[in-house]
């Protein structure tokens, strides 16, 4: 209801991490689709090790602002991104930069399940081989380790060598995932991961995403507001390509200030 | 306020219903008729194929070269199938080769480009080109300049009638896996080539083996561009700088000739080479529906 009228309330909040607990910083990005900008200014401080969770309703820019930070966008001609994203001391969007080695520290799962039309085993060896050679011993135990850390392994450690697409949604999810952490990323990019999957499967992917967090820095965008809430330890709402409340997330559910995000977690819009 | 008035009851005109329902039938019984007919002018090739081709079939049509025209039994059309083999996976392996490149290319890297859209029609012009322009061509090409008919020439000409089936295919296919899976390869640090080799190209592949079953079935029963460029051959070569038989070709020759031997082996390469269209029509069904089913 105040969606299209948003004069009552102007102010954004930002309560974020301490500085020296920042993986990435996002700082004045804009993201343009051809003519189009979808994103406006928006800043988001990503904390170590910890989830980050991306809330708002549809096209409100979470997918976008999590597709810059690995420069997925890329692929796409007319797809374009200024400000910063410090990552690492550098900013990520500088020009010439080489995503491929980016990638491989900054990885990512999508909605739907994608894995690839090879056997499970090469589904999760094939993104290690492309960064570094490794013998058959250690990639079977790459292989073995990804797999238990995704929660994956006790389910298709038999079957290692069939199709990765005779999974079921969860399961394939689930490789995806491990085939993301094989390659050792220092962050993992979630965009809406149990979008497609039924409650048993999502309640799996996120007891393994609680357990990945110790060693790994993890950016979720979701839809569901009680998923937000169970994993992230910092919420960020956005809006029409702004962020308008990013805070802690044990107190974002609880008291938002800004009356858009009460708006949209009491569930008045969105 | 009174209550509002109950609406008229119904009124049918029951004319119009009734010359609906005999339009209806006449519709009905008009493309039943169209459908028996073209039922029964393709099975009345199929029997008089079946009925004359395998009364000419023996084991000398696979083993022994054409008769010369006196003979009145024996024979057989081994030299024919060679040539066609041989001429067709030829050419086969040139039009798949350009063929799943270009394709490749218009799918991946040309998207969006006023080449990519030139490219593409031309493609679509020359899938419809009549194939004697495509044998003319090559005779200008191939067969003129060098002084003599020759397999090799027979083959271009076959690979210039897949090719653009084969790339039209290929980009068909190659379109339809969806973008996520390219995202997730790039994802993990792949360049745009090794998603497309390794994954694209394999999520391809039942599709690509169709495109290629089919457009092997479109060519292997061409007669006109072979009748300027291969020629023909009364006897077994496999020299690719020689005049090379082939079934299309030999058919065309026997069944114009006064002989019964040479026409009845013309119903027995008939008989042969539709055989062979129609499996690899079937194979290729049976591929895509495979990969239907995931």
């Amino acid at each position: 209801m105040s969606f299209e009228a948003p004069d009552q309330d102007q102010r954004t909040v930002m309560i974020p991490p301490p500085a020296d607990n920042r993986v990435i910083d996002v700082r004045n990005l804009n993201f343009f689709y051809g003519k189009t900008q979808a994103l406006f200014d928006v800043e988001l401080p990503v904390a170590r090790n910890k989830v980050t969770a991306l809330i708002g309703p549809s096209g409100c820019g979470k997918s976008t602002l999590l597709r810059t930070m690995n420069r997925i966008y890329d692929l796409y001609p007319g797809q374009k991104a200024t400000g910063t994203i410090s990552f690492d001391g550098e900013n990520i969007l500088d020009q010439g930069k080489n995503s491929e080695s980016l990638r491989a520290r900054i990885g990512m799962v999508f909605q739907r399940p994608t894995p690839f039309p090879m056997s499970i085993y090469d589904n999760i060896a094939f993104g290690v081989r492309l960064h570094r050679r490794v013998g058959k011993a250690e990639m079977d135990e790459v292989v073995e380790r990804s797999l238990v850390r995704a929660a994956l392994w006790d389910e298709v450690k038999d079957k290692l060598a069939t199709s990765g697409l005779g999974l079921s949604g969860g399961q394939q999810q689930r490789l995806c995932v491990a085939r993301g952490i094989a390659i050792n990323p220092d962050v993992l990019l979630l965009d809406e991961p149990a979008s497609a999957l039924d409650p048993l499967s999502t309640a799996k992917l996120e007891s393994t995403l609680m357990e990945l967090k110790d060693s790994l820095t993890i950016v979720i965008v979701t839809h569901n507001l009680q998923q937000a809430a169970r994993i992230s330890d910092y919420t960020g709402f956005m809006l029409l390509g702004k962020m308008i409340e990013f805070r802690p997330s044990s107190d974002a559910f609880v008291s938002p200030e800004t009356s858009q995000m009460q708006d949209y977690i009491t569930g008045r819009f969105g | 306020m009174s209550t509002p008035a109950p609406p008229p009851a119904a009124q049918y005109d029951r004319f119009l219903h009734t010359r609906r329902k005999i339009y209806n039938g006449v519709f009905l019984v008009l493309t039943a008729i169209a459908t028996v007919l073209a039922l029964a002018a393709l099975f009345l090739i199929l029997e008089t194929l079946v009925v004359k081709g395998v009364a000419g079939l023996d084991v000398h049509v696979f083993t022994t070269s054409q008769p010369s025209a006196d003979e009145d039994t024996g024979g057989g059309l081994f030299n024919a199938i060679v040539g066609s083999l041989e001429m067709c996976g030829i050419g086969m392996a040139i039009a798949l080769f350009i063929g799943i490149l270009a394709g490749t290319w218009l799918a991946e890297y040309g998207d969006g480009t006023k080449l990519a859209t030139v490219v593409r029609f031309l493609n679509d012009v020359l899938i419809s080109a009549p194939s004697i322009l495509i044998g003319l061509f090559v005779y200008q090409l191939l067969v003129r300049p060098f002084q003599g008919y020759s397999a090799i020439a027979g083959a271009v000409a076959l690979a210039l009638l897949a090719m653009p089936v084969a790339t039209r295919a290929t980009e068909d296919i190659m379109r339809l896996q969806a973008n996520a899976l390219r995202e997730a390869g790039m994802a993990l640090g792949a360049n745009r080539g090794l998603v497309i080799r390794a994954i694209i190209w394999r999520a391809s592949k039942s599709g690509l083996v169709t495109g290629a079953l089919l457009s092997f079935a479109r060519i292997s029963g061409e007669t006109a561009p072979l009748l300027f460029t291969s020629l023909g051959n009364n006897f077994t070569s496999f020299s690719l700088v020689r005049p090379m038989a082939a079934l299309p070709t030999t058919i065309f020759q026997f069944a114009m000739s006064a002989f019964d031997n040479w026409q009845r082996l013309a119903w027995a390469g008939a008989l042969l080479i539709s055989v062979a269209v129609l499996t690899t029509n079937i194979l290729g069904r049976v591929l895509t529906r495979g990969s239907e089913r995931k």
